[in-house]
């Protein structure tokens, strides 16, 4: 039994099934972070000790801003393997998709070493509701990060076999995932003045 | 699409009945499993009533559940307090109103052979079956469940037992399967209807449906983050919710502060009151179609029901202060969100006024599922009428916390939401399984349930009114000034009890109905829509329909001038 408009788009909708599907999640993922955004709003306006202030101040804002520019980086790359898959380019699409892999491991990898230097100056997440939030934040978007590399790993290697079976679900399947590795790029670009330059 | 006859194969046990992507098995696994849960979360609360009616005395035949003597500690109420609602909302209502209803209905009304995405409507079966069970494990760590209340306010639930931690972990596993089931309904609506099918076609029901994922989809996520900042306090020592300078038990708590208890309060309502209309929307969907189907007359104003309900959804977004009166949050937004709520009881009178409207000159066929439609209709109208004055801020500071409350949300949520879910099953059984349930049985099942709901709730009003406090283990008995209801609690414990025993002769029908019950046929109520016009009882496996129809009118056209039958089937052309 096949499902409509698992491939094709609908033509009312304009849509395929995958990508309604994903512009929804990514609306819930929307609300996750802005819950945690709001607190983050809620909790500042209460800080009268002035944690917040001084707190980003001990964060390494060369460091994050590097980590940006990785993130966008990877967001290109993302959208380039997809044109090469639509171009047909199977070589050039893994090129891309390899690239951006490579790039969030860069980030992660930047990232760790971020965190072990605030480990190494005694920060952890109960030094203080900057802190709290800051690793809170930053947690959840690697998980994020993390997430995202394990399904772009699987489309990079077992999962590009679909190319030569159906190309066009497999065009569509970077599709997405590309929309959800934008939406965590995005987090980040909010996140990254918010804790670091505020 | 039309005229698909691909040849069905046999599959393996496993696949057919417990890892399988059918929406219809998927479908009755949660409704199995929630009705389960439903049960327990039930017999928590018949034990509670036992230590309302009979404070500190031993308890008969369950005593040994509470060491020696019998009695139920303060800490083991508690427990079973946080747990009968954490369990009723999240793993009994919702899985079957969304889960079961939801998952086995909305593509067969809406002409479509599966849910957009089997698999993924396997998992968040599977995620919600291990949130419930993670659920159960908080019973056996040391301290026992979550105790601090359904809604699980900090400062008290940071520090609290390890249950707690256990609690979060389940919600955050109930969360994630309730977000993958609301981006599959969603989209299962919007891309999978079937032809002809337009938007003002469809049965109130899916309406329903598609507002109800919506308020899933959008509202859950604030309350997960706000278990990530809990889990963060318990496990990480930091202070999201944790004030500095907070004193417990004559000491000064050693953590870092400057959190705030107000937010997880916002973060909570913000979930928490979209979600008590996630718990009414599928059930006024389900008594939708009952009424128009036993009235043999078009749902009234179906339009402006539609538009209402949508309406209502929006603005359940914007309500959820009207929690958090009594927490000093100030007289501003107080009175904002004493607007927004007097706002949206205005839709929810729409929808109510229309389905009472509808009734008029209809020839009613009192069966069982009709029966309970009908019950719910003044339950919903008592419990939403008392939600007025305690949306008003002024009389909610009388209100606020006391068994009122409770009367009013079980008001809603009891012979409400869960007599519809009732009717549903009645009315829908036949079509589910081939098999009629027992109508002599139905009708036991529903007058006894009527009388005994009532006996309990009731009395609730009377006693909020006099002030006696929800939450509390001796029933109030330290209240003086409300010293003259306290007579009640016996009465109303009884009728838990009964109200228990009057669920008898609904399992005996299941049961019964299920092995030797009379056969259904196709279309046994007569009605308009899909599922009883276009596929067989039980439909086929994995595809629904021999033919995936067309549609061509309105969902609800009964007793149309000139028709042979009475009723026009939307798939009639
Ligand atoms: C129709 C108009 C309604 C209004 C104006 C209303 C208003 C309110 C207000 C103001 C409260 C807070 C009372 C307090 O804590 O002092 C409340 C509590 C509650 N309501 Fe409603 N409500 C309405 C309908 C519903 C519906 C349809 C449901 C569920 C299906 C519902 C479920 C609840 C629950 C579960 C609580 C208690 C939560 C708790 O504190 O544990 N209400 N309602
Ligand atoms: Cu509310």
């Amino acid at each position: 039994m096949e499902i409509p408009y698992n491939v094709e788009e609908r033509q009312d909708t304009g849509m395929y099934n995958a990508k309604l599907g994903i512009w929804l999640f990514l609306a819930s993922e929307v609300m996750l972070f802005g819950g945690l955004f709001s607190a983050y709003v809620f909790l500042r306006m209460g800080d009268i000790t002035g944690t917040f202030a001084s707190g980003s101040q001990e964060l390494n804002v060369p460091l994050a801003t590097f980590n940006t520019l990785v993130l966008i980086t990877s967001s290109v790359t993302m959208i380039m393997s997809w044109v090469s898959l639509k171009l047909g380019d199977m070589k050039k699409f893994k090129m891309h998709l390899g690239s951006t892999l490579l790039l969030a491991g860069v980030f992660l990898v930047v990232k760790y070493f971020e965190y072990s230097a605030k480990f190494h100056h005694g920060i952890y997440p109960d030094t203080s509701t900057f802190f709290s939030i800051y690793f809170t934040l930053t947690g959840l978007h690697m998980i994020h990060i993390l997430g995202g590399m394990v399904v772009i790993f699987y489309f990079l290697v077992p999962g590009s076999k679909m190319m030569k079976t159906e190309p066009e679900r497999f065009t569509n399947r970077i599709e997405t995932v590309g929309l959800y590795w934008h939406f965590v790029d995005l987090v980040w670009i909010f996140l990254f003045p918010v804790l670091y330059l505020l | 699409m039309s005229g698909h006859t691909d040849t069905y194969h046999e599959e393996p046990f496993w696949r057919k009945y417990i890892f399988s992507i059918d929406h219809k098995v998927i479908g009755i696994q949660y409704g199995i499993t929630a009705l389960v849960f439903l049960l327990f979360g039930f017999t928590l609360m018949m034990l509670m009533r036992w230590q309302l009616a009979y404070p500190e005395q031993p308890m008969p035949w369950f005593g040994w559940l509470f060491g020696e003597e019998g009695v139920m500690l303060p800490e083991v109420y508690n427990s079973l307090g946080a747990m009968h609602g954490t369990i009723m909302i999240f793993l009994g209502v919702v899985p079957l109103a969304v889960g079961a209803f939801g998952n086995y209905f909305v593509p067969l009304q809406i002409g479509a052979p599966d849910m957009a995405f089997p698999k993924l409507n396997m998992s968040s079966y599977w995620c919600y079956l291990a949130g419930g069970i993670v659920m159960m494990v908080g019973f056996f760590v040391p301290g026992g469940a979550a105790n601090s209340g359904w809604t699980s306010y900090p400062p008290l639930s940071d520090i609290a037992t390890t249950g707690q931690t256990v609690w979060l972990f389940g919600m955050v596993l109930l969360i994630t399967s309730s977000l993958l089931g609301s981006v599959n309904t969603i989209t299962t609506i919007v891309q999978l209807r079937a032809k002809g099918l337009t938007w003002m076609r469809l049965p109130f029901f899916v309406w329903t449906q598609f507002i109800t994922g919506f308020l899933l989809l959008l509202a859950f996520p604030p309350l997960e983050a706000a278990g990530v900042l809990q889990l963060m306090d318990r496990l990480a020592g930091t202070s999201f919710f944790l004030p500095s300078g907070l004193v417990v038990s004559g000491e000064l708590l050693d953590v870092s502060g400057g959190g705030s208890p107000l937010l997880w309060q916002h973060l909570f309502w913000f979930l928490a009151h979209p979600e008590v209309y996630v718990l009414i929307l599928p059930a006024m969907g389900i008594v939708g179609e009952i009424l128009a189907n036993n009235t043999r007359k078009p749902l009234w104003g179906y339009k402006s029901i539609v538009y209402a309900s949508s309406f209502l959804g929006f603005m359940s977004f914007v309500v959820w202060a009207h929690h958090m009166f009594m927490t000093g949050m100030g007289s501003t937004i107080s009175a904002f969100f004493q607007t927004t709520t007097m706002i949206i009881s205005i839709p929810s009178v729409v929808i109510l006024t229309a389905m009472f409207i509808s009734l008029w000159g209809g020839s009613i066929r009192y069966n069982t599922a009709m029966l309970f439609a009908l019950g719910f209709l003044p339950m919903f109208g008592i419990g939403g009428l008392t939600g007025l004055p305690l949306g008003i801020a002024a009389s909610d500071i009388h209100l606020h916390d006391t068994y009122y409350v409770i009367g009013h949300f079980h008001y809603v949520v009891a012979p409400g939401t869960i007599f519809a879910l009732f009717a549903g099953i009645y009315y829908w059984f036949p079509k589910m399984t081939g098999k009629v349930l027992n109508e002599r049985l139905g009708k036991i099942h529903f007058w006894t349930s009527m009388i005994f709901i009532n006996g309990i709730f009731m009395p609730m009003f009377i006693q909020g009114l006099a002030g006696v406090s929800r939450r509390l283990w001796d029933g109030g008995i330290s209240y003086a000034h409300a010293t003259d209801t306290f007579y009640l609690n016996e009465m109303m414990s009884t009728s838990a009890w009964l109200l228990g025993l009057a669920q008898i002769p609904f399992i005996i029908n299941l049961i019964m109905s299920l092995k030797s019950g009379e056969k259904a046929n196709d279309n046994h109520w007569e009605a308009t829509t899909l599922e009883w016009t276009d596929a067989p009882s039980p439909p086929l496996p994995h595809r629904n329909f021999e033919i995936i129809p067309e549609v061509h009118r309105g969902p609800y056209e009964y007793s149309v001038p000139g028709s042979d039958k009475g009723f026009i089937p939307q798939s009639e052309a």
